[in-house]
This record gives C-alpha cells, structure tokens and sequence, in this order.
C-alpha cells in the first residue's frame, strides 16, 4: 500500500434503545411474530399521524452531545422517497438539510499517536422492515415489526486514512454510546450497521480517487477486513491501470470477497421534502443543559481518572475503558483488593486472551470480581503459584466455579512442605548426574533446569522458592 | 421555467407509473399551467423574510415513549392483496 494513499468514511446507523417506535406508539422490539408490532401509522395507512417520540429526541440529543456534535436549535423532518417493499409509505422519514446536529469527533489512537476523526453530522431517522427470502419462493415475505424504529446515522468525514483506523473509529463510537445506556451497539444483532466509502489514489495525486462504497459487513471486524480487501483491489487495479468502477459493493462473509452489487445501479433521485405531517422540533438551551447534566463519565475521562488515580498506564487504561462491563468489572475490583496494576495485568492479559479465543462478549464472562479477587488471595497466601493460578482462573472462565472449588476439584493445592520438596530435589539431582556435575564446575544455569525439572515432577503444584532453595541444598551435599 | 415531455416521463418513472403520449402531453402543459400561476410568488419582495418550512408555528409536539396497543395481526393484513403466515407476500426481490 505504500504507493497510495487511502480515504476512508463510515456511515453507522444506529438503533435506539427506546420502549416505543420513533412517531407511533408501537412496541421497539426485536424479533416477535412477524406483523405483531404495528399500526397504522408505521404501516402508513392513509389518514394516520406520525408524532416524534420524545425519549427519541432526548437520546438522540444524548449521543449528539457525548460526540461533541452541535445541537441545532431548531430541526425538522424530510421525506427520502423511493420504492421497496419494505417501506410502506415509500418515503422514509429522514432529515436532510436541518438535522440533528453538526460537528463533532472522537478521538482514537493510530499508530500508537492519538489522532482525532470528524464527524459531519448525526441525523435522525425511521428504520425499514424486513423482508424474508425464500430461495425455492416465488415471492418474498415482509414483516414491517421493524418499520419506523428509531435510528441515529453518524457520518463521519473522509478522515479515515487506514482499514485500522475505520476498526479504531468504530469501537470507540460503540464505547461511548454503550455508556450512554441508549444502544446495544451489536453488529451481529443489527443495533449498530455500518457502510463504508473507499478510495485510494497515489501519493503524488491531489484529488481523491473512486469512490466504491461497501455494504452488508456484519461485524466489526467485517468491516476492517472488508476494508482490507478492498484497498488490496483496487490498488492491484491501480498499479495495472485498470479503472475502478464508482459502485456499491457488497461484502461476502463467507468468501472473504466484496462483490459488485448485483441490482441495476440507477442513479437515486431522493426527492427530499420537509414532511408536512411532522412540525419542525426547536431544541432549547435549558433541554441540551438539562441533557448534557444526565450524561455519565465517558471513557475518555474515566480513562484519564484511572490513569491519574490507579496509576495505569496509558494503554491498560484505553483498553480497559474500550468496553463498558470491563472497565466496570475493574473498578468493583480494586474497591475489593486495592493493587490495580495486578488487577489490569489480569483483566487485559489472561481473561481477554481467554475471552477473545472463546469468541465472548466480556458483559458474557462467567466469574465475577468477588471470585478473581478470592483467587489473588489463594496466590497471597501460597495456596496455589501464579503458575496454577492460571491455570484456575481458565477453569474459571470455563465454568464459572470459585477458585477455591476449583483447586480442591482439581487437587491444586500448592505443595509448601519442605521435606516432601526436599526428597523430590534429591530424586531429581540423582536422576541427573551429569547436569549436578555441571553446576557443581561452575556452570550455574544448570541450577535452572533442574529447579524446572522439580516443577515438571510435581505438576507445577511445588512452591517454586522452596523448589529452588531444596535444589542448592541437595546439590550442596553432593559437593565433595 | 417550462416543463417539456421527458421531464414528464421522468417524473413518471420515479412514481412507478406508466403514461400515455397523450397523457404526456396533457400532463406538461396541466404542470405549465400551474408552475406559470406559482411564478407569481416570484413578483414578491421577499429580501428580509426568514425562509420557513412550515406555515404557523405549532410548538413541539411530542409524546411519551409508552407503548400502544398495536394492530392484531389480522387486522394488519386485512387490506392486503396477497399474505402468508403472518407476513405480507410480495414479488420476489433479488438482492
Ligand atoms: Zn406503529
């Protein structure tokens, strides 16, 4: 890629949290019997009124302000009309030229430098329904329970200059809104979507390349590998000077490949208009104060608070405030068991391998910080070494059992009797002559095998001081 | 500005109806008729007049997140040409 340089933006539309549909009083659930959360207003039967849900307004005004977005003072409404079966009045209600808000950022790191991306604006909008497929069907099914379900577009500027940065840029977005409590923020589970717009050109070029735009990645790292492969595609177009087509592609999971689009790509004429069933929406300054008060400690502070207060460093605090529960889960810990450097090198280094290995969401993870912190005192108080201690808090993970069950189950226990360590060293020394000699003519890292050697004999179980303190003792009898 | 027989075709064409050469021609000259009539607007100074995208000015109207009962799932589909299942049947779309 070092010959070009890459331009990236996201378009995220998120889902929000409400109990209610965005202008209709229908329940905002997923799932359920198709055509079971309607009415006339989402089904757009003539006649009907749609009114703005006002929990809708006060969370999208929420995640407006936690970006830094300007709040307009005053917004409305617009029609975006096109046809498909899954929009029953074939317009969408959406906002065009007086949205929401305009502005803001969110800050990630790139390249281990902070770097800021701009958002251009966050609107709000009505979700479509859904249509079922049936591959042998000669029709295709629609359930409109989804139909004019509230949603929030961020559109972030053309800052975005890495597939790993897109990555970045959209945890740090689901970071913030998971603190909000508005948003589930899962991409498997549609409450966050996200398309991306691609182009690349050469270093020496001043204006941007094609655009391609990239559509149906359901996960986070579908997107950065979706990315991935498409700036590989077209640089390899670029460098046999073939042109790259302006057009929608969609990525194929499963392949590992973005494909073109199969439908025809028509030229979309919107026609916006300012929806005249809905009054425009003035928002005060006593609301955005009232707002901004409710809003939580966001992970930028919280990270600098445990950077300043727990004396982490800057990387164990970013990654420990990247998710919610986590840094949730930390802050019940150290109340617990005051060494939070300990606690971090846990959290960030054997329980997310474990997590991360196992596919599972930390808000997933089956111990709980009265647990973690029992088994820190089993290692404190020599009943297990770091070394099973590991190999606990696996079964931990695995099963949810307390350390303590875990350790009698499995016959853990550390051993710390001196005699029964002392008669493992002589054993040990006995079965390998030839390495004592060596230590004993001076060659001292022999000390290190078969200190390892006692390890190995008791299954890891030996105080690994007492190990090594009976090995010297052995090893100094044998000394002529 | 005057409206002439493509932009009415394709006018047709975003709304997903088919007109007649006939139709066509009638419909340019009904919409010339009534663009001449709102060009009058154009006559009035309006250089200090704030834009507004609405006539009166309503106030907010909000209403509480509280659920509704919803449409029985019959009733939903009672108008519809075609259903199955609980959904409404439309032609097959190819993604
Ligand atoms: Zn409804």
């Amino acid at each position: 890629m070092s010959h070009y340089l890459t331009t990236i933006g996201l378009e995220i539309h998120l889902r929000l949290l409400t109990k209610t549909k965005a202008f209709c009083g229908c329940s905002n659930c997923f799932g359920g019997e198709p055509n079971t959360f309607v009415c006339p207003v989402c089904l757009g039967f003539p006649g009907s009124l749609p009114v703005l849900n006002s929990q809708y307004l006060r969370y999208a005004i929420k995640v407006a302000l936690a970006l830094s977005s300007n709040v307009s003072g005053m917004m409305k409404f617009d029609r975006k009309n096109y046809f498909y079966p899954d929009l029953p009045k074939n317009y969408q209600i959406s906002q065009y030229d007086m949205p929401l808000s305009l502005g803001g950022y969110v800050d990630i790191i790139s390249d281990n430098k902070p770097k800021r991306i701009a958002i251009t604006r966050v609107h709000m909008e009505e979700d479509a329904g859904k249509l079922v497929h049936n591959k042998r069907a000669l029709s295709s099914y629609v359930d409109f329970n989804r139909t004019g379900t509230p949603l929030l577009e961020i559109v972030s500027e053309p800052d975005i200059s890495s597939p790993e940065e897109a990555y970045r840029y959209l945890i740090a977005i689901k970071s913030i809104i998971e603190y909000l409590d508005v948003s589930d923020c899962n991409m498997e589970e549609g409450s966050l979507r996200c398309d991306a717009n691609i182009s690349i050109r050469p270093k020496s070029q001043k204006e941007l390349g094609v655009k391609v735009e990239l559509k149906n990645m359901n996960s986070f790292k579908g997107v950065r590998d979706a990315l991935i492969y498409e700036e590989k595609r077209q640089a390899k177009a670029l460098s046999a000077d073939e042109p790259i087509a302006q057009q929608t592609r969609l990525w194929n999971e499963e392949k590992q490949v973005s494909e073109p689009m199969r439908t025809k790509e028509e030229a979309h004429d919107y026609r916006y208009f300012p929806d005249p069933d809905l009054p425009t929406v003035s928002i005060d300054a006593t609301l955005i104060e009232e707002i901004s008060s409710e809003l939580p400690e966001m992970p930028e502070q919280k990270k600098e608070r445990f950077i300043r207060d727990c004396g982490l460093s800057k990387y164990d605090a970013s990654v420990l405030v990247s998710d919610k529960v986590m840094a949730c889960f930390f802050e019940c810990c150290i109340k617990l068991y005051p060494k939070p450097k300990m606690i971090v090198n846990w959290l960030t280094g054997d329980i997310l391998k474990y997590l991360n290995a196992n596919n599972i969401e930390f808000n997933s993870v089956k111990t709980t910080p009265q647990r973690l912190i029992s088994m820190f005192e089993l290692m404190d108080n020599k009943t297990i070494s770091g070394k099973m201690a590991k190999e606990v808090l696996h079964e931990m993970l695995a099963t949810g059992d307390s350390a303590d069950d875990i350790v009698k189950k499995k016959g853990l226990l550390q051993i710390s009797d001196k005699s029964v360590i002392e008669k493992l060293a002589d054993d040990i020394i006995n079965e390998n002559p030839k390495v004592a000699d060596d230590y004993l003519s001076g060659k001292t890292n022999a000390l290190g095998f078969l200190v390892g050697q006692l390890m190995k004999k008791s299954k890891g179980r030996a105080d690994p001081q007492l190990a090594n303190s009976a090995i010297k003792k052995g090893l100094g009898k044998k000394r002529p | 500005m005057t409206i002439k027989k493509d932009a009415i075709r394709y006018a047709a064409g975003l709304a997903r109806i088919s007109l007649t050469r006939q139709e066509e021609e009638l419909f340019a000259e009904q919409l010339n008729h009534i663009l001449a009539y709102m060009e009058q607007l154009n006559k009035l100074d309006t250089e200090n007049i704030e834009p507004m995208s609405r006539a009166g000015s309503t106030g907010n109207i909000l209403r509480e997140d509280m659920v509704k009962s919803p449409l029985s799932n019959d009733d939903a589909l009672k108008n519809a040409p075609e259903k199955e299942e609980g959904f409404f049947r439309v032609p097959k779309i190819i993604e």
